[in-house]
């Protein structure tokens, strides 16, 4: 008999949900020539994928939700169509 | 306080299970800046579970508690009286951590009110978020009293008939000391209030709108612009109340003060798919005209309540 207890506790880590760039349809493209480094990008990204220091953004997680687009007040960031993988 | 000052503390780690451009992660970000790491979270079943992602992995980096659906009131009072012997024995050190429930507006209007009205009228210490996307939206959206009248769900397939209840009210006037609302297109006048709740010790319950793009049928990118739309419609109303005095906050206090005039309530409902069929019904006017009617109700009945 297995008198192995499972114990139901998760512990922190990076891609909990997966590697979640697949999801992806659309990505995001950041200009740093128009931004002004408002952070609304950053402060708005589900995923936490944009860097505060300098919006680079990780496809590694990034879904391509496009909010960090379009919150964007100097158009600093546009969504590219994705070829489907 | 501006953007960027905000702490660089972060409740979420990337690559959640959370649709994209899930409010209730966005909501979590926020939040978190503001409580900190000293702080417990109790989770109902709801989207912020299943966001977590695959057990044993959690996008989460605070302390969170998996509860049944209708205990978050008595699990918040408990776990915060648990912990205060521990403390004031010393068999813990430092400060009492802040304990918090996240709950959806299912786990919130519906299935967990009975508890989250004993935990307001005991006055427990801990803040309950109510998170609220007007839907079950984690078992594929289905109508919760939070659901706004003519919203179709799978269980309101017509267009729910009954309007949302006013819970934010409702706990307002179980008198603890401090109750708000907020929308995530005002994020520093959230952290603002959660920061507020945090200095404050009883229950506190904070309401957050949570327009999500699954269950509302518009496109992910529009999960802040569909917020502010709330705002500037005066479907949604920003307010806060500290021991009972209620105050209008912002944009909801230029529209109570006639310095503003709300936008055509259309403009919030054409940006929402679970709108659709009331704009090409013939009598589009007729339910235009009783929504428009509810909004300045409301306002007209929260401004009342601000004079008190
Ligand atoms: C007692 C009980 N009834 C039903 C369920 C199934 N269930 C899980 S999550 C959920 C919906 C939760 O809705 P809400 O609280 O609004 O959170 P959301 O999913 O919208 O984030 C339901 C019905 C359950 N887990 N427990
Ligand atoms: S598209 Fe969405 S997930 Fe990707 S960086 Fe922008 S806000 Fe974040
Ligand atoms: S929102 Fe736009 S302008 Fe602001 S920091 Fe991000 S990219 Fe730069
Ligand atoms: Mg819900």
């Amino acid at each position: 008999m297995n008198k192995k207890i499972v114990q139901p506790i998760s512990r922190p880590v990076i891609g909990a949900g997966g590697l979640t760039g697949t999801w992806r349809t659309q990505r995001p493209v950041y200009d740093a020539s128009l931004c002004n480094a408002c952070l609304l990008c950053w402060l708005y990204c589900p995923e936490v994928a944009i860097s505060k220091e300098d919006r680079t953004i990780d496809y590694t997680y990034c879904k391509g939700c496009g909010i960090c687009a379009a919150e964007c007040p100097k158009k600093a960031i546009y969504m590219e169509r994705e070829e489907s993988r | 306080m501006n953007i960027k000052e905000l702490p660089e503390i972060e409740y979420i780690i990337p690559g959640t299970g959370a649709c994209a451009g899930c409010p209730s992660t966005i909501g979590l970000r926020l939040v978190g800046k503001a409580l900190g790491e000293n702080a417990i979270c109790l989770l109902t079943p709801s989207c912020a579970v299943a966001s977590m992602g695959m057990t044993p992995k959690t996008c989460y980096s605070f302390p969170a508690l998996n509860i049944c659906f209708a205990s978050a009131g008595a699990s918040g009072g408990a776990i915060s009286m648990a912990l205060d012997p521990l403390y004031s024995k010393k068999r813990l050190e430092g400060e009492k951590p802040v304990v918090f429930a996240w709950v959806g507006d299912g786990g919130t209007y519906d299935i967990g009110f009975q508890g989250l009205s004993a935990a307001a009228e005991r006055n427990d210490d801990f803040i309950f978020f109510c998170y609220n996307n007007e839907a079950y939206s984690n078992t594929g959206n289905q109508r919760s009293g939070a659901t706004p009248q003519y919203v179709p769900t799978t269980t309101s397939p017509l267009g729910k008939e009954m309007l949302q209840k006013n819970v934010p009210l409702l706990m307002l006037e179980h008198r603890p000391p401090y109750v708000a609302t907020a929308s995530l297109a005002y994020p520093l006048d959230l952290y603002r209030k959660v920061e507020k709740a945090k200095s404050i010790k009883g229950f506190r319950y904070i309401e957050i709108h949570m327009p999500c793009c699954t269950s509302w049928k518009f496109p992910a990118a529009e999960t802040i612009e569909v917020s502010r739309l709330a705002i500037r419609t005066g479907s949604w109303l920003l307010w806060e109340a500290e021991n009972g005095k209620l105050s209008l906050n912002g944009v909801t206090a230029a529209l109570a003060e006639g310095k503003r005039k709300p936008l055509p309530v259309e403009e919030y409902l054409k940006a929402q798919g679970r709108y659709a069929w009331l704009l090409k019904s013939p009598d589009k006017d007729y339910y235009i005209g009783n929504i428009e009617n509810n909004i300045r109700r409301e306002l007209e009945f929260m401004a009342g309540r601000a004079k008190l």
